[in-house]
């Protein structure tokens, strides 16, 4: 590991202009905040990650999670993954996303993992790990070492030539599904991300993964105001029952009046370059009556541009299933 | 046991010969005295930067008021109820500091990525894997070890319940376990053996010791 300079600022304005003198706030970032350090210390033992500079961010207080002005929830990017899953008014409003934060990592991991660094987790592909492989995400204008090699667990949707890495995030792919904003404070005020705008998918530079610049940091996540009558629901598939990521996931946000879907969102985990919102599923939904018919065609318009590689073919039918059953199960006795 | 053990050794379960060998006169050679003198050696010959700083710590010949190495931060650690005010390199992952620097070596390193749960222990009361920060991130907190639940005299319930019930094979992952056992206890988790399983799975047991791992977890719930 590479020694590193250690600050642990206690406004946000100091840690604002530590990370400001970044020169990237992407892959190989020279200075980076630290918060749970469930993915970053682990990189930096792999030499994946070798900041010179860690702003440690844990003396801000950014870890509340409260109801907002105008409806919805506020949850500070310090709020450890295990107080969001196990919040009352989470669990109550937005079970998608205490599901989606169940089903990953460790009870020990998720009392350490924060909102914030679960949104800026990064690939399990063991190509970007290894650094003794080619990696463009890692080595831009090294190769992809995965295309031609070990992909079952890769993506299968928003790929490019040059990179197949999967967003391996549970946590990511709910709050997709909720429509999240992501509130950045800057060197230059802040700003407010919809989720949807947050992530960038790997094209021509797979290094660069968020619109963030150096000096910003996440300061909250803010969940809409849900409608009456809205349920939702994480299924995520596995190798395994618990401690592994998914091969396919699904999280559903759905009001259903009637019999009739009235409003629908539908993103994907374990199969995208980042947290899949499948807009071409809702479209097939909206509208409809509720049967297994339509939530298979949503399922089909789903997977409709997937592009498998050589190993992770199966992943196309699996997410289609994973979706009926998500679909099937969050309108049960609706 | 011998009566005039060092309790940070103590609760160490499933190495009770070793523990036993340990309470034995200095002069003779134990498991643990001779791998501490096998890894200072390690240490000087290879000179990993890291556990450089770990090593001069630790050397004997070293004096406290000795100049702290170049490159270290001074930190404060509050472990099992007791402040240390130590210099570390600053890579010095919370789990090595307990170990090597602070003596505690009942928390055991397995994979160092987060993956397996050996390393867990209390930091502010929630569980924690130690491998995945840096001590110097802890300056404020409060951190629990193994040797900190129980002693051999008065073990903590949960280590009471894992001797009775044979919890464990080797004895690597057990204090792991145990301490991730005791934060169990105040969490949200239901009361059957498939709510335990789900609770516990952040902790690997390669022996495969799981049966008895969770029957000694309710035996200490129902008596809690």
């Amino acid at each position: 590991m590479q020694t590193f300079e250690y600050s642990r600022p206690t406004t946000l304005d100091q840690a604002i202009q530590a990370g400001a003198r970044s020169k990237t706030a992407q892959q190989y970032a020279d200075v980076r905040f630290v918060a749970g350090g469930t993915t970053l210390v682990d990189l930096m033992k792999l030499d994946v990650e070798r900041p010179n500079q860690l702003v440690d961010i844990n003396g801000l207080a950014l870890d509340q999670i409260q109801s907002a002005p105008r409806g919805g929830v506020v949850i500070g990017a310090l709020a450890r993954n295990a107080a969001v899953a196990h919040h009352p008014t989470i669990q109550r409003d937005y079970p998608v996303l205490s599901e989606a934060l169940l089903s990953g990592a460790s009870p020990q991991l998720r009392n350490m993992a924060t909102t914030a660094g679960n949104l800026l987790q990064r690939t399990r592909c063991v190509y970007f790990r290894d650094t003794a492989h080619a990696c463009n995400k890692r080595e831009p204008g090294t190769g992809c070492s995965a295309i031609g090699g070990h992909n079952r667990t890769l993506a299968i949707l928003g790929t490019s030539k040059d990179c197949i890495a999967t967003n391996p995030s549970d946590q990511n792919v709910a709050l997709t599904a909720l429509e999240a904003t992501i509130q950045v404070r800057g060197a230059k005020g802040e700003r407010s991300i919809p989720i949807g705008e947050f992530y960038l998918k790997p094209g021509t530079t797979p290094n660069r993964e968020t619109v963030l610049e150096p000096g910003d940091l996440i300061v909250s996540v803010t969940l809409p105001a849900v409608e009456p009558g809205t349920r939702s629901h994480y299924l995520k598939l596995r190798d395994r029952a618990a401690y592994e990521f998914a091969l396919s996931s699904a999280a559903v946000v759905i009001n259903v009046s009637g019999g009739r879907i009235e409003r629908v969102r539908v993103a994907l985990g374990g199969v995208g370059t980042v947290p899949w919102r499948s807009h071409e599923a809702e479209e097939v939904l909206r509208g409809q009556r509720m049967s297994a018919a339509i939530f298979r065609k949503a399922a089909e318009a789903a997977m409709k541009d997937a592009r498998p590689a050589s190993e992770n073919g199966f992943k196309v039918e699996l997410a289609k299933r994973c979706i009926v059953r998500a679909l099937t199960v969050s309108t049960q006795s609706a | 046991m011998a009566k005039d053990q060092k309790p940070t050794f103590a609760p160490e379960f499933g190495e009770l010969e070793r523990s036993e060998s340990e309470a034995a006169p200095a002069t003779k050679v134990t498991r643990r005295s001779f791998l501490g003198h096998l890894g200072a050696a390690g240490i000087a010959v290879t000179a990993s930067p890291v556990l450089a700083s770990a090593a001069v710590q630790n050397a004997p010949a070293q004096t406290p008021a000795a100049a702290a190495p170049a490159g270290s931060v001074p930190v404060t650690l509050k472990v099992n109820g007791e402040q240390h005010t130590l210099n570390l390199d600053p890579r010095t992952t919370l789990l090595d500091c307990l170990r090597e620097n602070l003596n505690f070596p009942g928390t055991k390193k397995g994979c160092d990525h987060g993956q397996c749960g050996a390393c867990t222990v209390h930091v502010n009361g929630k569980r924690v894997n130690s491998c995945l920060s840096f001590a110097v991130m802890h300056s404020a907190d409060e951190i629990v070890t193994i040797e900190g639940l129980g002693t051999p005299d008065h073990m903590h319930p949960m280590q009471v319940s894992f001797v009775e019930h044979d919890a464990y094979q080797c004895g690597y992952c057990t204090s792991g376990q145990i301490m991730s056992a005791v934060a169990l206890q105040a969490e949200p988790v239901g009361p059957t053996d498939d709510d335990v399983k789900q609770g516990m799975y952040g902790n690997i047991c390669r022996c495969g010791a799981y049966p008895n791992i969770v029957a000694a977890v309710q035996a200490a719930r129902r008596n809690a």
